[in-house]
């Protein structure tokens, strides 16, 4: 068990390594330098400049200078946010996009289970039929269709919530929401297909005889098995809420990672942007891992069990 | 079991199947053939900014007087074709891919999905915008020195690298069947015979991996869609004057107030969006509960 | 172990998913109270829209609108302006002018003070006018001092030795400056943000992170308290201050998209939008009678520039060609639909004693005639060029589409793409000249054609198009040698003629229509006036006014 852990963690370190490697060698080589254009600056202030960002020198040097900045810990200075570091602004970002996808996917988890559960339990009605759809709903619409649509029946018309911002709790709700549904969609779906294949087998159909009641059956013996497939998809699932929150941070103007680094990539920002690819790269291993962990130790216990 | 055989079965299982098909035959008719014959340009401004739908207008227009039918049929277009092409690449990609893993088995197959593992924990789309964004000066020159100027690179640069995030899933299972197959007797007899493996992969393995690769084909589809779309919803995609389902959507979720509504801007790009998806999910679902309801993921 | 299915354990299962939510939960809830960014501090007096996150708050270096209210809150200079617009004492508190304008002498008033207690001196407005002037500091509005006695001169580093400049500090509380010739507005240069003082040793001692809120020290109606990027200013007033600020604690939004900055207003999480780019456009009809929208004649024009140094920009047929082309009254009618008045000249309508040229009035045959004899007949062969543009919500955007589709349309000119930034690269890549044609806009810092004229001579910090003409730059010269006021129009007219006519280095597209949303009974001190210029320290809350 523990080689595992080791090994995957030494395989991460190349992987990161190459990852940003190749987000800066594609940002530094792109045209549109931050110091480019027609404008006499003074030979020696555009020099300082340079200097200051550590962007002077061949491709090499510069790569060379930021590894090992990274090394010690600093990813750099921004070139679009004068002043900034990448430190400075990831610290200042990452706790809200943390917290706007922790919510969204324990909102996933909460809901998702409950709805694929309540969709087994009701097989061959209608009610699993419509929650079905709902479900299949849910992963195909994108979270950018759905987000103007809940604003406009929340927020406009029915005044329930606001339109946009951060600061104050309402409005987290909907930008969570939105950020959560096609998770809630998928887990459901997950869910309610392990059940069903559970809910056949003979020790269900057993305890079911003892006259215990459906609910007491499911929650105690089915959700055993059906959180393996839940505990896999995690996985991909933050791996999402990841790349979703891009979109649903822009849309609802809240200050988190998404927003900083859609622009520091249109503006050419090297460090901002390798910054983000790296923090994002080495949450998503992280986390990877431990789901890998939580789904072997589950799979062991229901081999045993 | 062959695509053929799938389909029928298809057929038989719900009805509702056959609507989506034949929505999704609709859609793919009126991007390609009707656009053509809406009376409008898709790129044509006129005066009647942020009309309501009329008899002139259909669908009414944006704020630059332009028809939103017309542009919700071109972006349709544009969405199809990245889908598509994208598709296309995820598909030869995923299932060279699958095969070789699972065909060659032992060491290397171990390594190759040890590869696709590390590939799969890592933010792809992300990496996908930097890479869209930052090679298109490159993809212009490449594209020039071709032959191809006349393609948009920037499309070209989304064909290549959406389709390059979404093949892992198809690798996998078409690895997994691989494995089964593999074990069966007609490959040992054809071997014996003296066909070589590539003989045998390509004339006897693919065949038989068709109905799978049809399934995963229409769950791709969507995925890659989904992806594209997000991307133009950013900015990142797509560029003006062009026109995707994402770059209308993005355009009527600017107009939201609680002032004046402009419900028609979101109605139809969102509404064509959503059922497309909608059906093409319904539809690999089926295709895929028909052809083994055990195999998930 | 086995489960039994009738023991009441729980079943690993339930533990896990219970763990999980409650560590999910747990992990929100700390972040949420530790970094989630909720100001955990007394909620502000008044929330305002500024218009999108300000490059720095630097006053010697910035030159947005948006950049200078921030300034203007923060630092105030020899004189400042009232609710009205008119100039008040500032941290002088009285003035004499020679009989022949040149010389004027300011004192300061005794209860000047930094925001950190220390007394404010008149060497500190010497420092930091050098400051503003040195090369170094690459300032583009040094030229603001160019009035001053070899202000020029040092300024381009002719000379290096500052005591030779007309500002001199014969003791603490005086101020005498000298001038090259009269200037009427000189007073009203004294109210901008450039000429405001900086906290000398704060500068040295920190350099390029001195604006931050842990650090900064100035001496206007509010300090910098909070700075998170992308989400909120928040400033204080001053206990320092000279005379009482009235609303305490002011926050300020980033928000650059216009149709979010009027949901948050018509949902009440922002007081006030002072910044007329935040108004959608496509709801000034919906909303021009309700009582919070409030518009006013403002001295400001949208304009496009050219890259001359750039192909195929450096031929003067073919900028011609796209001024002619474009058809103006319909981006003023479908974009921007506030009843902007069409402009073929740069200075906008409203300055007293001045006449402006005709400019170049919608011509699509002539355009089309200049473009073929420039080689492009049809539009063919024309080279891949961007227009650049801020992306303050769609408004800009919508325009520079507008404009793409316009040229293609009457010119058969394809290859326009759009090239959208956020705000503050924008700026940056304007003022670096990085672009093919910019879409940009000037606002008037004082009530005058020269400050729109002077923007474009040779090498001139705010030209930011490569173009030099130095007929133009000898008549800027002989204007402000000329005594005679009717003379001095005449001159400036000349040449704005030369700027929108002949060598048509910018095409003038619209003036702007001033507009805010407040409502009156909740905000007081806030008047239109043609420079629009509102100091925050005049602001007042109607219901708490003693």
């Amino acid at each position: 068990m523990t080689a595992i852990i080791f090994r995957r963690l030494l395989q991460a370190i190349p992987v990161l390594f190459i990852v940003v490697s190749l987000t800066f060698v594609l940002m530094r080589s792109a045209p549109g330098s931050p110091f480019s254009g027609e404008k006499k600056m003074p030979e020696q202030i555009k020099a300082q400049w340079e200097k200051k960002y550590k962007l002077n020198g061949t491709i090499s040097e510069q790569y060379g200078d930021y590894l090992w900045d990274v090394a010690h810990g600093d990813l750099g200075l921004s070139t679009q946010y004068f002043g900034r570091t990448v430190n400075q602004i990831i610290a200042q970002t990452l706790p809200v996009s943390m917290v706007l996808g922790s919510l969204a996917y324990t909102l996933a988890l909460l809901i998702g289970v409950s709805l694929g559960a309540m969709a087994a339990i009701r097989h061959g009605q209608w009610g699993d039929r419509a929650l079905t759809l709902l479900a299949l709903l849910g992963i195909s619409i994108p979270n950018f269709v759905v987000a103007p649509l809940l604003v406009i029946i929340f927020a406009i018309d029915l005044h329930l919530l606001p339109v946009a911002g951060w600061g104050s709790l309402d409005q987290i709700v909907l930008p969570a929401l939105c950020l959560s549904i096609p998770f809630i969609a998928g887990i459901a779906r997950l869910t309610r297909g392990s059940l069903l294949e559970i809910l056949q087998l003979d020790f269900v159909r057993t305890a079911r005889a003892k006259g215990l009641s459906e609910e007491t059956v499911l929650f105690q013996h089915a959700l055993k098995v059906a959180i393996l497939p839940i505990v896999g998809y995690s996985g991909p699932a933050v791996a999402g809420i990841l790349t979703g929150s891009v979109v649903i941070e822009t849309f609802f103007g809240i200050p988190g990672i998404g927003p900083f680094f859609v622009n520091s990539v249109l503006n050419r920002d090297p460090f901002v942007t390798c910054g983000v690819v790296l923090i994002f790269s080495l949450f998503l291993i992280l986390f990877n891992l431990v789901t890998d962990i939580l789904y072997f130790v589950l799979d062991q216990r229901v081999k045993l069990a | 079991m062959s695509a053929f055989q799938l389909f029928y079965r298809v057929v038989r299982r719900d009805p509702l199947l056959i609507v989506c098909a034949f929505y999704l035959l609709l859609v793919m008719f009126f991007a390609f053939w009707g656009i053509n014959h809406t009376g409008y340009d898709y790129a044509r401004i006129s005066n009647d900014s942020l009309q309501s739908p009329t008899l002139a207008h259909w669908w009414g227009t944006d704020v630059h007087g332009r028809d939103l039918l017309t542009r919700t049929l071109y972006g349709a277009r544009i969405s199809l074709l990245i889908a598509a092409v994208a598709t296309l690449v995820s598909l030869t990609v995923g299932v060279t891919y699958g095969m070789i893993s699972g065909y060659m088995g032992g060491r290397v197959d171990n390594l190759m999905m040890r590869l696709v593992e590390i590939i799969y924990s890592l933010p792809t789309l992300i990496l996908v915008i930097v890479l869209v964004a930052t090679l298109e000066g490159s993809a212009t020159a490449l594209l020039k020195w071709i032959g191809l100027g006349w393609l948009s690179p920037r499309l070209v640069l989304l064909f290549v690298f959406i389709g390059l995030t979404e093949w892992f899933t198809m690798a996998r299972i078409i690895r997994g069947q691989v494995l089964v197959l593999k074990q069966q007797a007609f490959v040992q007899a054809s071997l014996a015979l003296g066909q070589s493996h590539l003989q045998i992969l390509w004339k006897h393995l693919l065949p038989n991996l068709s109905g799978l690769i049809l399934v995963y084909l229409t769950l791709t589809i969507p995925a890659v869609m989904l992806d594209e779309s997000f991307l133009s919803f950013l900015g990142l995609g797509v560029q003006a004057p062009d026109a995707s389902w994402g770059t209308l959507i993005s355009e009527a979720a600017a107009l939201i107030n609680p002032v004046h509504s402009y419900w028609w801007t979101l109605l139809f790009p969102g509404g064509m969006m959503g059922l497309t998806l909608l059906a093409l999910n319904f539809l690999g679902d089926g295709l895929r509960d028909t052809l083994d309801p055990r195999v998930r993921k | 172990m086995s489960a039994s299915p009738t023991s009441r354990r729980r079943s690993p299962a339930t533990f896990v998913l219970t763990a999980w939510l409650g560590g999910g939960l747990i992990l929100f809830l700390a972040f949420f109270y530790f970094f989630g960014g909720w100001s955990l501090s007394a909620p502000a007096d008044l929330t305002l829209c500024n218009g999108d996150e300000p490059q720095s708050l630097d006053p010697a270096i910035i030159t947005g609108q948006l950049e200078g209210r921030l300034a203007l809150a923060l630092f105030e200079g020899l004189t400042t302006r009232n609710a009205k617009g008119d100039i008040i004492p500032g941290m002088a508190e009285s003035w004499e002018k020679s009989p022949d304008g040149l010389t004027y002498t300011f004192h300061l008033r005794p209860e000047a003070k930094w925001s950190n207690g220390e007394p404010l001196t008149a060497y500190d407005f010497l420092n930091s006018w050098e400051r503003v002037l040195n090369p170094a500091t690459a300032s583009e509005y040094s030229y603001q001092l160019y009035y001053l006695v070899n202000g020029e001169a040092y300024g381009t580093g002719k000379i290096t030795d500052f005591s030779q400049v007309g500002v001199k500090a014969p003791d603490a509380r005086t101020l005498v400056v000298t001038l090259t010739h009269p200037t009427a507005y000189f007073l009203e240069l004294t109210s901008f943000q450039t000429l405001s003082p900086v906290p000398m040793e704060t500068v040295k001692k920190y350099g390029d992170n001195w604006t931050k809120p842990e650090h900064i020290v100035s001496n206007g109606p509010y300090v910098l308290k909070e700075w998170r990027l992308k989400d909120y200013i928040l400033v204080e007033a001053n206990p320092y201050y000279w005379r009482p600020v009235r609303v305490h604690r002011i926050k300020v939004l980033p928000t650059n998209n216009p149709m979010t900055c009027f949901n948050l207003f018509y949902s009440h999480k922002t007081d006030l939008i002072l910044d007329t780019r935040s108004i959608p456009s496509t709801l000034v009809q919906d909303i021009k009678n309700e009582p919070y929208f409030h518009a006013n004649p403002f001295g400001a024009t949208t304009f496009l520039r050219f890259n001359v140094k750039r192909k195929p920009f450096d031929d003067p047929r073919v900028r011609k060609a796209l001024a002619l082309a474009l058809n103006k009254n319909d981006i003023v009618t479908k974009i921007t639909r506030a009843g902007e008045p069409v402009a073929n000249t740069l200075v906008p309508p409203g300055n007293a004693g001045y006449t402006p040229p005709q400019g170049l009035i919608y011509n699509p045959d002539e355009a089309r005639r200049l473009l073929a004899e420039a080689g492009y007949p049809g539009g063919k062969g024309f080279p891949d060029v961007s227009l650049l543009f801020a992306t303050r919500g769609s408004g800009p955007g919508d325009v520079a589409a507008e404009m793409q589709a316009l040229w293609s349309r009457e010119l058969g000119i394809t290859s326009i793409h759009l090239r959208g930034q956020e705000w503050k690269v924008y700026l940056n890549t304007q003022q670096l000249i990085d672009f093919d044609m910019c879409l940009s806009a000037w606002i008037g810092d004082y009530n005058d054609p020269q400050t729109f004229i002077d923007m474009f001579v040779t090498d001139g910090g705010n030209n930011d198009t490569g173009w030099s003409n130095p007929q133009y730059d000898q008549m800027l010269q002989t204007s402000e040698n000329t005594a005679d006021p009717a003379q001095r129009m005449q001159i400036l007219h000349d040449m704005e003629k030369i700027l929108v006519e002949d060598d048509v280095p910018i095409v003038p597209i619209y003036f702007w229509v001033g507009m805010s949303l407040y409502q009156p009974d909740k905000l007081g001190g806030f008047e239109p006036n043609f420079v629009d210029d509102h100091r925050w320290g005049e602001f007042y809350i109607p219901e708490k006014k003693p």
